[in-house]
């Protein structure tokens, strides 16, 4: 079954998914296996696991601290893709990689490629990697049935989202506003105006994030996009009140 | 934001930035060389600039790519020399190595993971872990030549055109005379060469002053100190 077969399938039973997001190693593999424990016994449906980076241009202060820490803790992305592996095996829900081009190119493409498929994940989500830059990594993922996840943001132009929705799979991720990861979101006429172009532009289902972080947010989501992704807020909760408040939490999204 | 772009300063990040920025910074090439006819009625044997992003040496050797006798010598920083891992050469030393970061390929200060290392310059301009994938690609082809300057370097070379010519080039740039100093020598006298100060040292003095650790300068430094504390 595909990512997108699979998300449907999901899809049948609830009116909107939850993808939650966190990155491994901060603040340790042990704390990642608690949240992912308790995101998952919470009724998450896909996660996000993103392998540090140095420069993490996408992201906003929460996740560019949690990215330096984790570096400076000391983590490989020899042991990310090990950690993915033992998560993949355990729970019963998709794992994707989120990561930036540089550690895919030093790796090497392919092989990332094939430890990512060994590991049980089902797709990447790779923000500054424009397909046009990727033909290597879009061919791998072709061949080894990975979902390279595309991004939407406001201003692409509709043209320009048919162009990336051609070339993705499982999902598009819609970055719900200008700016970079953590910062709130306002879900105005605008917003309706640019899912409907999104929506034009793609038979795949629709993930928002950037933004989200209560029950109000992704009730405002319901019917208008198929998965809700929550990412700084869980970091900042296990930051705040621990590992063991992240499942009341995500349970509370979608009451 | 519907309308802007973000341009860096220097020639770097995705294309076509360093095209743009290296287009408007071309200016500096194209004076020099006019100048340098009029005044010595040749073009000048080599062209040394410091090289940290490499916008100020895209600038300059852009007014001689087409004279494959005048060769362009970018100057990388040392800081405290290419085996201590405290600098920030990316072609000069032998520690950096192909990636793709902050939207453009060229070679970067990176571990074997792809994280991108600390990098170290008395000079803030030049202590940065990428380098212009233009300077990059004419290094490789074999058109400019990269070297490096040390802080130590860099110091002495200031004391000089400070005592000798009356001038604070800025500490980025004093990485270009150390290295044309190096080479001056070698040289017959009737040759020309060009150095780009590409910056005034005056931004940089209290840096300059206290790595020279002159005790007249803490002397002043202190009593300013006392005045505010009163």
């Amino acid at each position: 079954m595909t990512l997108e077969q699979e998300l449907r399938t999901k899809l049948a039973e609830k009116n909107i998914l939850l993808m939650t997001h966190l990155v491994v190693g901060y603040p340790s593999l042990a704390v990642n296996r608690e949240v992912i424990g308790q995101m998952v016994a919470a009724g998450v449906d896909i996660i996000e696991l993103q392998i540090p980076f140095s420069e993490p241009v996408a992201d906003g202060p929460v996740i560019l601290k949690a990215n330096q820490e984790a570096i400076d803790a000391g983590i490989r992305v020899r042991e990310c893709l090990e950690f993915a592996a033992e998560m993949a095996t355990t729970h019963p829900i998709p794992f994707l990689f989120m990561t930036y081009y540089n550690i895919l190119f030093k790796y090497g493409v392919e092989s990332f490629l094939e430890k990512t498929r060994a590991a049980g994940l089902q797709g990447l989500i790779i923000p500054d990697l424009p397909p046009e830059e990727g033909e290597e990594y879009l061919a791998g993922c072709r061949r080894l049935d990975l979902a390279p996840i595309q991004i939407f943001a406001p201003t692409s132009s509709s043209e320009r989202m048919c162009y990336l929705a051609s070339q993705g799979a499982g999902f598009i991720y819609c970055v719900a506003r200008r700016g970079v990861t953590g910062a709130q979101t306002r879900f105005d006429r605008e917003f309706d105006h640019y899912i409907q172009r999104c929506r034009q532009a793609t038979d795949l289902p629709l993930a928002v994030g950037f933004g989200i972080s209560s029950a109000q947010d992704v009730a405002m989501l319901k019917g208008r996009a198929e998965i809700a992704v929550i990412g700084s807020a869980t970091i900042r909760l296990v930051e705040e009140r621990g590992p063991a408040a992240v499942g009341p939490f995500i349970a509370g999204l979608r009451p | 934001m519907d309308s802007t772009h973000y341009v860096m300063g220097t020639v770097c990040g995705p294309h076509p930035f360093p095209e743009i920025v290296a287009w408007f910074q071309r200016i500096i090439g194209e004076e020099v060389r006019g100048q340098i006819l009029a005044s010595h009625g040749k073009l000048p044997s080599r062209v040394y600039a410091c090289v940290g992003g490499g916008s100020n040496a895209m600038g300059i050797f852009q007014g001689f790519l087409a004279d494959p006798q005048v060769e362009l010598v970018g100057v990388e920083a040392g800081g405290k020399g290419l085996e201590s891992g405290q600098h920030a050469s990316r072609l000069a030393g032998n520690d950096a190595s192909p990636g793709v970061a902050q939207g453009y390929k060229t070679m970067f200060l990176q571990d074997e993971d792809g994280q991108m290392r600390d990098t170290h310059s008395v000079a803030a301009g030049l202590d940065y872990i990428g380098v212009s994938p233009m300077i990059t690609d004419l290094w490789q082809q074999g058109r400019v030549r990269m070297t490096a300057a040390t802080d130590a370097e860099v110091m002495e070379a200031l004391d000089l055109t400070i005592r000798q010519e009356g001038i604070i080039p800025a500490l980025e740039s004093a990485h270009a005379f150390v290295q044309a100093f190096k080479e001056a020598g070698t040289l017959p006298a009737s040759e020309a060469i060009i150095i780009n100060q590409s910056g005034r040292g005056d931004k940089d003095i209290f840096t300059i002053a206290h790595a020279f650790n002159d005790p007249s300068w803490r002397e002043f430094i202190r009593a300013k100190g006392q005045e505010y504390d009163a």
